[in-house]
């Protein structure tokens, strides 16, 4: 199959390859650039675990094709941690026993990053409703929720 | 309960931050799809459009011809090596890939190597099979039918699609209390398939080296141990052999039972890497995990309940007919071919029960796994809440009242039950009670009052279940001959850090925690310097995994024993070191000391130096224990659940306002990831009650293969929970714990079903079927005449 040349940015850095146009962003992150944070749950975009940042918004890279990520940026788990400090929400879900299994929080923690940028002082609902394209089979959101709160009110204070 | 130690050392009943959190936070987990080895070859695989058909021809030409494509395994070659079949964990069998004929939708009829993912796919569209279908038998009341088709033609001697005949009980007595019943009831109870549905499917690398012969397998299991018993005792013939099988069970992103069977799709990648000698990686998609792995459940049951108009309980009569599919695949102790749903008394003191179940083919996926569950203790503990509630509704009793009536009083304990099982511990009383007073359940039945009044509809329902995990006394649990024991090694260095390793396996229970908190607890080591691993055959003493609640009941007892070995250790250590006898010594935690003269001490990291460096004339050197427990019983934790819901007329839709979970799980060892394990447990019980089915059609389709239509609760439907917790020690384990993860998961459904139930009833509603969906509950509210 013929391939494609992209550029793209990720977690900050400039990444080129050659791929095959059918290849899906997840398994392009996954496995050419080895950023194996993100995760495959669902393949239909119903679970979210596979849910990375596409120029500052949160999309389901399952169902996006690499070749749509080509001149744009991208930012995975692994691009949350900043000079050796935990981000608020990485952080939130330490304090507040936000994961289990750990398989839907990269995508939980990326959805939430584009969420918080765009709503600083959600109310436990807004929340609920913007982490309905992210399933969970561990926790039961509660933990999730108030991870995403300490998260807020540490951002509101100055602290990311 | 205060903690006996220091935050800093963080012993039970601290809320330890987990250790594990730190990788998975970074992104940094791994999980098997994670596994990347040179060379590494995928398997993808062809599978069955029809539930029943025979196979005339497999044509791999046009699949061979994709450059990438390495191969295609089918039945006929694995069947050169016998290992077109395998037992299963019932001693049943399971096709891995099928020489003659398929007996459900999706099942694995060829697989495809490959030197990519995305090739692999392509060969699976490439290979073409000629079909020819067969009569279908979905209905497991049909299949028992005189003309219905055998299923099982591989079966030389078998003439029908009836597996197995089980009861349990003293039928004779059951009879007579019916007899002599004032009041009986009875309700069809229809606990459908449902799949657990981890966010993780399943999936394996295996790695064959062919010049050491070994075998190395990372792969979504629950047990490795087992597996690899399994797999030198399937596959020894073809020259695997067990010091040179290693399983690696690495990061599991959720098991809940799913990933206790051995699935085809496992030994055919064994079998590729074994033929070609290079590393193969198999992952299911979700539609795969969906349709083909193991379910759990379909048992449809016929219950009884006898009793006195005054309201107390007499006894119990259950007919079941269990659907297994085409084969018996569940994971069950051998013995027990219904799993634990003899433990269907209850929370109640019922004189007589008996029960009997007969397990039936079907053209369907293989299983009878527990979905978050002690082996079908969901499927007990809803038919007898279930019940409950009818009963008291028809003698016109309070719910709660009912209950407080029948339950079993604290001072029987040790309750031996009218079914043989011995139970622990238990004051189900004190739990409903707390769980009423944080309600307000007078207030809200006053509520419903005013609004039955008024044309609205409330229901309260109330779930007080009993468990039983902890599988098990050797005496009665096995699987396939191996004993249910579980076993922990613990290794304290010279500088007073400690190793442990275990034969269990976290699916995200945490359990590099807790376990290092319950050696935190014994020895006084903080639980900062203790290293937990599990997983690794290689290096982990042999378990039987993590499943049915079992790890804290067995596995943090065996941790406690080994624990109490060493202490006996140090505590000569430190009468030696401080010149006293050792009966002069007394022990808080972190040092031992001379009774009187708490100046003289010797710390656990000194005595710890002291076993490698200055340990006493004739004492072995070395500070280490490992234990193998064998539980005297199983555990029985507790609960009491109440759900309030608000129905939309109009809609049918259920909406739940509160539901309180008192949970008694015994001692904590984390009440933080105790209560974490609560949210997740009552959110699996959200969903088999409201949302969670999968349905076949008359030819055998199944109608929920993805996420499009199996509807796993989401944030939004999920309620804000609330818990809390008594507490009643277990008498006989180690350290008072019980078991909490699956807890929620059993008792949740039925208090949810009762409030909805309970807010019909008036309508001459008696019972429905789980899940509830709002069609169900408006085609009620229409036949009963309800408009908007």
């Amino acid at each position: 199959m013929a391939k494609m040349a992209i550029k793209v940015n990720v977690n900050g850095a400039e990444q080129s390859a050659e791929i095959e146009p059918r290849l899906l962003l997840v398994h392009f992150l996954r496995e050419n650039l080895r950023l194996t944070g993100t995760h495959i749950g669902c393949d239909t975009s119903h679970c979210g675990a596979c849910t990375v940042v596409l120029d500052g918004k949160p999309v389901k890279s399952c169902t996006v094709f690499a070749v749509q990520a080509d001149g744009r940026s991208i930012m995975t788990v692994e691009g949350l941690e900043e000079d050796g400090k935990l981000h608020p929400l990485q952080d939130g879900f330490f304090q507040e026993h936000g994961l289990q299994c750990g398989y839907c929080t990269p995508g939980m923690l990326m959805t939430g990053y584009a969420f918080l940028k765009e709503n600083s002082d959600p109310s436990d609902d807004e929340i609920r409703h913007a982490i309905s394209g992210n399933l969970c089979r561990c926790t039961g959101y509660v933990n999730i929720v108030k991870a995403y709160q300490y998260a807020a009110q540490k951002m509101r204070e100055g602290g990311a | 309960m205060a903690p006996k130690t220091s935050p800093e050392i963080g012993g039970m009943g601290h809320s330890v931050k987990r250790k594990e959190d730190p990788r998975f936070l970074r992104g940094l987990g791994n999980y098997v799809d994670d596994v990347n080895l040179p060379g590494m070859l995928y398997l993808d695989i062809v599978r069955s459009p029809y539930a029943h058909a025979t196979i005339k021809n497999i044509d791999i030409s046009k699949a061979m011809a994709i450059p990438g494509v390495l191969a295609v395994i089918t039945g006929k070659d694995l069947e050169k090596y016998n290992l077109h079949w395998m037992p299963t964990l019932m001693s049943d069998t399971q096709m891995v890939l099928p020489v003659e004929k398929v007996m459900y939708q999706a099942q694995e009829v060829a697989a495809v190597l490959a030197t990519d993912r995305y090739i692999a796919a392509d060969g699976v569209e490439a290979v073409e099979v000629d079909y020819e279908p067969l009569p279908v038998v979905v209905d497991p009341k049909k299949a028992l039918l005189p003309d219905a088709p055998v299923l099982r033609t591989d079966k030389k001697d078998k003439k029908d699609n009836h597996i197995w005949h089980w009861e349990w009980g003293n039928r004779e007595a059951t009879d007579q209390l019916f007899n002599d019943a004032e009041v009986t009831v009875k309700e069809d109870i229809y606990i459908p398939r449902i799949h657990v549905s981890s966010i993780e499917t399943c999936g394996c690398v295996a790695s064959f080296d062919k010049v050491r012969g070994k075998l190395t397998v990372w792969m979504t299991t629950q047990a490795p141990h087992a597996i690899r018993t399994v797999f030198a005792l399937v596959a020894g013939h073809v020259g695997l052999s067990e010091e040179k099988i290693q399983i690696i069970s690495p990061d599991i992103g959720g098991g809940f039972g799913g990933k206790v069977p051995v699935y085809p799709g496992y030994v055919i990648a064994v079998a590729a890497s074994v033929l070609t000698g290079k590393p193969v990686k198999w992952i299911e998609d979700r539609m795969e995990n969906l349709q083909a792995d193991s379910f759990a459940r379909d048992y449809h049951i016929t219950a009884e309940l006898a009793g006195k108009k005054d309201g107390t309980l007499t006894a119990i009569r259950i007919k079941t007919i269990a659907d297994h599919g085409y084969t018996d695949a569940a994971a069950n102790p051998s013995k027990f071919p219904a799993g634990l749903f003899h433990v269907c008394t209850g929370s109640y003191d019922l004189k007589a029960a008996h029960v009997e179940v007969d397990g039936v083919y079907t053209n369907k996926p293989p299983g009878g796994i527990a979905y978050r569950c002690s082996f079908r203790v969901t499927e007990a503990v809803h038919t007898i809440e279930r019940m409950a509630d009818v009963m008291a509704h028809e003698i016109g009793m309070d719910a709660a009242e009912f209950r407080m009536k029948n339950f079993i009083k604290p001072e029987q304990f040790p309750y031996k039950s009218a079914l043989d099982w011995e139970y622990d511990s238990g004051n189900y009383a004190a739990a409903l009670q707390l769980a009423m007073d944080t309600v307000g359940y007078a207030d809200l039945r006053k509520e419903q009052l005013e609004k039955r009044a008024r044309g609205e509809l409330m229901g309260i329902g109330i779930s007080s279940f009993t468990e039983i995990v902890g599988a098990g006394p050797s005496k009665h649990f096995d699987i396939l001959g191996i004993k249910m024991f579980d076993s922990a090694e613990i290794r304290v260095h010279p500088t007073g850090k400690v190793i442990a390793r275990f034969g269990t396996k976290s699916q995200g229970q945490g359990h590099e925690t807790t376990y290092a908190q319950v050696i935190a607890e014994e020895l006084g080591f903080p639980v900062d310097s203790v290293l937990v691993e599990e997983g690794d055959t290689d290096t982990a003493p042999y378990g039987l995994g993590t499943y049915a609640s079992r790890s804290t009941p067995v596995a943090a007892a065996a941790c406690a024993i080994a624990c109490r070995k060493i202490k006996d250790k140090a505590r000569k250590i430190a009468a030696y070191l401080l010149e006293a006898h050792e009966d002069d010594l007394d022990w808080e935690p972190g040092k031992f000391f001379v009774k009187g003269s708490p100046d003289r001490a010797k710390t656990i990291q000194e005595i710890s130096l002291a076993a490698y460096t200055n340990h006493p004339p004739g004492m072995e050197a070395g500070l280490e224990a490992v234990n193998y427990y064998d539980p005297p019983n199983l555990t029985y934790p507790f609960g009491s659940y109440i759900c309030v819901v608000d129905i939309d007329k109009g809609t049918g839709e259920i909406k739940i306002r509160r539901f309180v979970a008192i949970d008694d799980c015994g001692n904590i060892i984390n009440p933080m990831i105790v209560k974490g394990q609560i949210h997740g447990g009552l959110t699996m019980g959200l969903g088999p009650a409201l949302y969670e089915e999968i349905q076949y059609d008359e030819s055998g389709n199944i109608l929920q293969g993805s996420f499009m239509n199996y509807l796993l609760p989401t944030a939004v439907e999920t309620p804000n929970w609330e818990t809390a917790n008594t507490v009643t020690p277990s008498p006989h384990h180690p350290l008072g714990a019980k078991g909490v993860g699956e807890s929620a998961t059993v008792g949740a459904p039925a208090a949810i079903v009762n409030a909805v139930v309970d807010a019909l009833w008036h309508l001459g509603v008696r019972h429905i079927d789980i899940p509830i969906t709002s069609a169900k509950v408006w085609k009620l509210l229409r036949e009963a005449g309800v408009r908007d």
